[in-house]
């Protein structure tokens, strides 16, 4: 008996987890780059509203998912787009892809509201899951598992192979890599496209997994969550599924609190729980910082231009 | 073949003819966009963005959701300048709704004309010491400032429901989570009888002229702009980036205060929790369409004012959704930073060497 509600309780915090494991994990890649791309909650919307919108018509759930990837990629190119070839301003763009992630979801999703649809099932069969320790491991969904399999991926990918180390490289000092004949503006196209695909996947996490359902502003900040949990993870991708998991705990508090019977804390103060816990956070990394900024990359937010 | 040319200096034509074509080339895009998805384009556009302009009867709705507009873009664009990136005003007019309201709940079987200055005095203190904690965590520990105004809105949204749903909630209201309605002297007088323009409307404008004396004719204008531009000078120089960051934050928040409590105390007269209407958010594009400046601000609080009463025009007209304006809104914003680069660049034809 305890052990499953044990289990229950980390089935739900993995579930809460994932959306912003994956958005952060795009970001990472984003931001090694040398990009910061504030539009992570935008990207989530698009991918969310249109991984339901497919999905729903299509009766088919992967359909949605491979939608909110392309939708992802598509909203992250119109960042790109202005950053990279206009050079406008990174925190603008990024502001704006936001606003345009809300009122673009809200209204392709205006005909959806209310609408459910089959909810992202288990991959492994009942058999292999029936029991409450197996299902730790075995009663997820596809995303968790893919969730997982890119953060080794990406971990190595920085660390181990060459094309990550140019990436680091361009991120890093892109006027150097540029002159050692490294094409930064394409690499940068490249990494925003992946943050993108991430970002939208974990968007129709809440639309396809979470939520089986449409609601305005499905994401509610936790794009934004996404953002500071980079900074937590000091762009360390092994530290960002460590900071992701804790994210989910704390967001599942509201959730435990209720089952659990706690009255005397209104569930309103509550909801608070994520977003002051992302400041806590924020205010303890830089507590903890001894030097004068963390190992972000050193042109982070920087616009290039090569000419 | 066409490619960008870096301009030796800034067109100053292009400065202000960007916005225009941002707009026009908006307009454009939406025709197309909301065509394609089947609905009546260019009546659409027409709506939104010409016919609150042509008729008369709708430009007191215009001031009406211009002014909360102007006030929190003001705010924020003095802080864009310094390169102090508040995007937590939404969550700033929220406090100062609640502060205001909450002397009005206090005052409520009194009477008397100090009343409402109380209340928006409390709106602009409760604006403030919510931009205070980013402004106190960016000085004393250089937290982003964008992330924190921004979770602290969150926060202020949940707070407000807690508030009308809990312990303000009407004890005559049939148990909806609203507050009471005010009472006559917690309202702001119309300007004429009968009429919709309030209070807030010439307080707007005035605010707006005095923030553009500040910016241009100060030295703490100057300061703020010097170090937004060149940070290493103005060290140099002797401006604290500290007390910039400071200055521009708490400006920012009060004003986003005190809007919100005009918005209570005004088209509201309580506080529902309808009350986050997003202009915290739409004050941004706001800021951008009025490059920064206060007199810039005052046209475009007006042209995206229009997107609203345009935007309610078009659901009767050509059954366009409510979202359509949020989508509107956005693409402004996008045409705004695209069109930006011509002010840098202008654009030549490639000449091939033979």
């Amino acid at each position: 008996m305890t052990s499953a509600i044990l289990v229950s309780i980390l089935m739900t915090l993995v579930a809460a987890s994932t959306p912003i494991l994956l958005a952060a994990l795009g970001e990472l890649v984003v931001e090694k780059s040398g990009v910061l791309n504030l539009g992570v909650e935008g990207m989530m919307l698009t991918g969310a509203v249109a991984g339901f919108a497919v999905a729903y018509s299509s009766g088919s759930t992967t359909l949605g998912l491979v939608a909110a990837l392309a939708a992802g990629v598509a909203t992250a190119m119109i960042f790109a787009v202005l950053t990279l070839s206009l050079t406008a301003n990174q925190v603008a763009t990024g502001l704006a892809l936001t606003i345009f992630g809300i009122g673009a979801s809200s209204l392709i999703g205006a005909g959806f509201v209310g609408r459910t649809i089959t909810r992202l099932g288990p991959v492994f069969p009942e058999t292999l899951s029936g029991h409450p320790i197996l299902r730790a491991v075995f009663g997820h969904d596809i995303v968790v598992y893919l969730s997982l399999a890119l953060v080794l991926a990406v971990s190595l990918f920085l660390r181990r192979t060459r094309p990550g180390l140019i990436l680091r490289a361009v991120g890093e000092n892109d006027a150097s890599a540029h002159a050692i004949g490294y094409p930064v503006i394409a690499i940068r196209y490249g990494a925003i496209a992946f943050g993108g695909a991430l970002a939208g996947l974990g968007g129709a996490y809440f639309s396809l997994a979470l939520t089986p359902m449409w609601a305005d502003r499905l994401t509610a900040g936790r794009g934004w969550i996404a953002l500071a949990l980079v900074v937590f993870a000091a762009w360390r991708p092994g530290r960002l599924l460590l900071g992701a998991y804790l994210f989910g705990a704390v967001m599942t508090l509201e959730l435990q609190a209720k089952a659990a019977g706690v009255t005397w804390l209104a569930p309103e103060l509550l909801a608070t729980a994520p977003y002051l816990a992302t400041i806590a956070v924020l205010t303890m990394m830089s507590l903890g910082r001894k030097t004068g900024r963390l190992d972000a990359p050193a042109c982070l937010g920087k616009p290039f231009s090569a000419s | 073949m066409l490619e960008w040319r870096r301009r030796r200096e800034p067109s100053s034509l292009m400065l202000y003819a960007s916005p225009l074509i941002a707009v026009l080339l908006t307009m454009l895009i939406g025709m197309i966009v909301f065509t394609a998805m089947g609905y009546a384009g260019f009546h659409a556009v027409r709506d939104i963005f010409l016919t609150p302009f042509l008729e008369p009867q709708r430009w007191p709705d215009l001031g009406v959701k211009a002014a909360p507009l102007v006030m929190i873009a003001l705010g924020l664009a003095i802080g864009f300048r310094a390169n102090v990136w508040n995007i937590g005003a939404e969550g700033q007019y929220i406090m100062g709704a609640i502060a205001g309201t909450g002397v009005a709940l206090a005052t409520y079987d009194m009477t008397g004309w100090w009343i409402l200055p109380a209340m928006a005095l409390a709106g602009i203190l409760g604006g403030m010491a919510w931009a205070a904690i980013p402004a106190f965590l960016r000085v004393k520990l250089q937290v982003s400032e964008i992330l924190t105004s921004l979770m602290l809105t969150y926060v202020a949204v949940q707070g407000l429901y807690y508030l009308v749903r809990g312990p303000w909630k009407d004890p005559d209201g049939f148990n909806f989570p609203q507050t009471r309605m005010f009472t006559p002297d917690q309202t702001l007088p119309a300007m004429a009888e009968g009429s919709l323009i309030h209070l807030g409307i010439p307080l707007a404008l005035v605010i707006a002229v005095i923030a553009w004396l500040v910016m241009e004719k100060t030295t703490a204008g100057y300061a703020v702009k010097v170090v937004g531009l060149a940070p290493a000078a103005a060290r140099h120089g002797g401006f604290s980036a500290d007390t910039v960051t400071w200055a521009t934050l708490l400006t920012g928040g009060g004003l986003a205060g005190l809007a919100g409590l005009f918005e209570a105390a005004g088209p509201f007269g309580q506080l529902t929790p309808q009350f986050p209407t997003g202009y915290g958010f739409t004050a941004i594009i706001v800021a951008f369409l009025g490059r920064l400046n206060p007199l810039g601000i005052v046209f475009g609080g007006i042209v995206l004012a229009a997107t609203y009463v345009g935007g309610e025009i078009a659901q009767t007209t050509v059954k366009l959704p409510q979202a359509a304006t949020g989508m509107f809104q956005a693409l402004l914003l996008f045409m705004l930073l695209a069109t930006d680069v011509l002010v840098r660049y202008r654009i030549g034809w490639k000449v091939r060497a033979v």
